[in-house]
């Protein structure tokens, strides 16, 4: 690997069902397009790939390898002759690979046939940069392992995939919606909201309406799920993403559908986004 | 008990006290539900992770009001020791917060049974409540940038030893040569849900 750009590191499916050790989920923060590289190269889906944040990286294999990238749509060269994304990418021992910046979204996704086969630690090869577990973010210069190619082999060589994301998720309110007032529960439904540079794999601050509460009592701590929109006592929102904390102590007011947080982890600071909501129900 | 949504991938489970949170997380340990991802407790919830491609949260609530875990009968089993030096930086503002002697602060850390009620912060920091109480301190006004590993410290109604060398605003009591968390070790964490622990004085942890 010759440049990691702005932030890279190495990404798998995560390790989910470790809370009782206050070990997080992590893994991909856009899981459906981690997926999508590897099976463009023949791998398992939670093989390990490098996330790359916005682009600006490149790297050179020792040996012929077969690579996708997916994801934030980034301009891609394999030496001097342009490549394009979601296909499957031959890159032969000394050939770079370069990765442009992202012309939309912010995490693309470099998959080698055989995975990046660093050690896993408590079964994922997973950077959790919130924990701190797992390989650490990539440096210029660091060399990856490659893993055994698996038996399976490409069956496409260029995947179809929807264009520039819409900035409109889906939640359903809950579980703390009622500590809210009724006119903030509307405006975070109603209002639209902007990304602010305080942003990570661990969650995104979100600028928009002041969300009052009609509970001032402290929350005791309590268990988060990726998506959440949890809103401490300044009222701005922030959406937890893959390595936020096992648990928090604000209230959450809404959390975004399973489907639509890829998404949410390709939006741009300064981007508007509106939330929709989907379902209203508390079941008793 | 009462069910919260938690989007589409968890349910949160509200409940009277925190041995009905460890009974069921226990219950739920030992007989999964189906498409069980994962389970968070804390103090007074267990919030529920599913894969909402197997499951919907309406079937796993049908799922756990079907069961009844009986109460965690008072745990008579093994007790861990952890062996502290009480030589932490805070103790004697912890015993002027609380109006009491730093002998008598060591007294009632060390002579009661601490549960761990749930696991956050980092990884392996546990959370633990105390059966007889009476150590509640609020956290430091500004956090510390670097608190060493085995450092014993309380918060609020808790207990906790730091896993691992990071920034903290609990209040730091003595310190621990026993390791909380060790990724060589399986489990790595020592202090997990359920775990009773009581601290016994030493004047070394070495």
């Amino acid at each position: 690997m010759l440049h990691a750009g702005p932030m890279a590191t190495i990404q798998d499916l995560g390790r989910p069902g470790l809370a009782r050790i206050g070990v997080g989920a992590s893994g991909a923060a856009d899981r459906g397009s981690l997926k999508l590289a590897n099976r463009l190269v023949g791998n398992p889906e939670d093989a390990a790939a490098v996330e790359i944040t916005v682009g600006d990286f490149s790297a050179s294999p020792t040996g012929d390898l077969l690579m996708a990238v997916t994801g934030a749509p980034v301009p891609i060269w394999v030496d001097d002759r342009p490549e394009g994304c979601n296909a499957v990418l031959r890159v032969r021992a000394g050939q770079t690979l370069r990765v442009g910046i992202a012309s939309a979204g912010v995490r693309s996704y470099l998959a080698v046939r055989g995975g990046i086969a660093v050690p896993p630690v408590l079964g994922s090869r997973s950077t959790d940069t919130m924990a701190h577990l797992g390989p650490a973010v990539l440096e210029d210069g660091v060399r990856l392992p490659v893993g055994a190619p698996p038996t399976t082999y490409p069956t496409v060589d260029q995947a179809v995939t929807r264009g520039p994301t819409d900035a409109r998720l889906r939640v359903i309110m809950g579980p703390r919606d009622d500590w809210f007032t009724a006119a903030s529960r509307r405006a975070l439904v109603t209002e639209p909201w902007t990304a602010t540079a305080v942003g990570d794999r661990i969650g995104m601050r979100l600028a928009g309406p002041v969300l009052e509460r009609v509970v001032s009592r402290e929350l005791s701590s309590e268990g988060v799920v990726r998506g959440a929109l949890q809103v401490p006592p300044g009222g701005h929102p922030t959406l937890m993403l893959a390595d936020h904390p096992v648990t928090g102590g604000y209230p959450v007011i809404a959390v975004v559908v399973d489907a639509d947080i890829d998404r949410a982890a390709n939006i741009r600071p300064g981007d508007t986004l509106f939330f929709e909501e989907t379902r209203k129900q508390v079941l008793t | 008990m009462r069910f919260l949504r938690c989007g589409d991938v968890g349910v949160l489970v509200e409940l009277a006290a925190l041995e009905d949170v460890l009974s069921l997380h226990a219950d739920l340990e030992a007989r999964p539900v189906r498409g069980l991802v994962d389970l968070v407790p804390a103090l007074e919830t267990l919030l529920v992770k599913f894969d909402p491609g197997v499951t919907t949260p309406e079937q796993v609530c049908q799922d756990i009001k079907a069961r009844s875990p009986e109460r965690t009968q008072r745990r008579t089993g093994e007790v861990l020791t952890v062996p502290v030096r009480y030589d932490g930086e805070d103790l004697a503002a912890v015993s002027s917060l609380l109006g009491i002697s730093v002998a008598e602060t060591v007294r009632r850390h060390t002579s009661q049974v601490w549960t761990v009620a749930f696991a956050g912060f980092s990884p392996g920091f546990g959370y633990l409540v105390g059966d007889a109480g009476g150590l509640e301190v609020s956290r430091r006004a500004s956090p510390r940038t670097r608190v060493p590993a085995g450092a014993v410290a309380l918060a609020g109604e808790f207990t906790g030893v730091y896993p691992r060398e990071s920034p903290g605003g609990w209040r730091i009591v003595g310190h621990t040569a026993l390791k909380a968390w060790d990724l060589h070790r399986d489990p790595p964490a020592l202090l997990t849900p359920g775990t009773r622990v009581c601290f016994a004085s030493v004047d070394s942890v070495a």
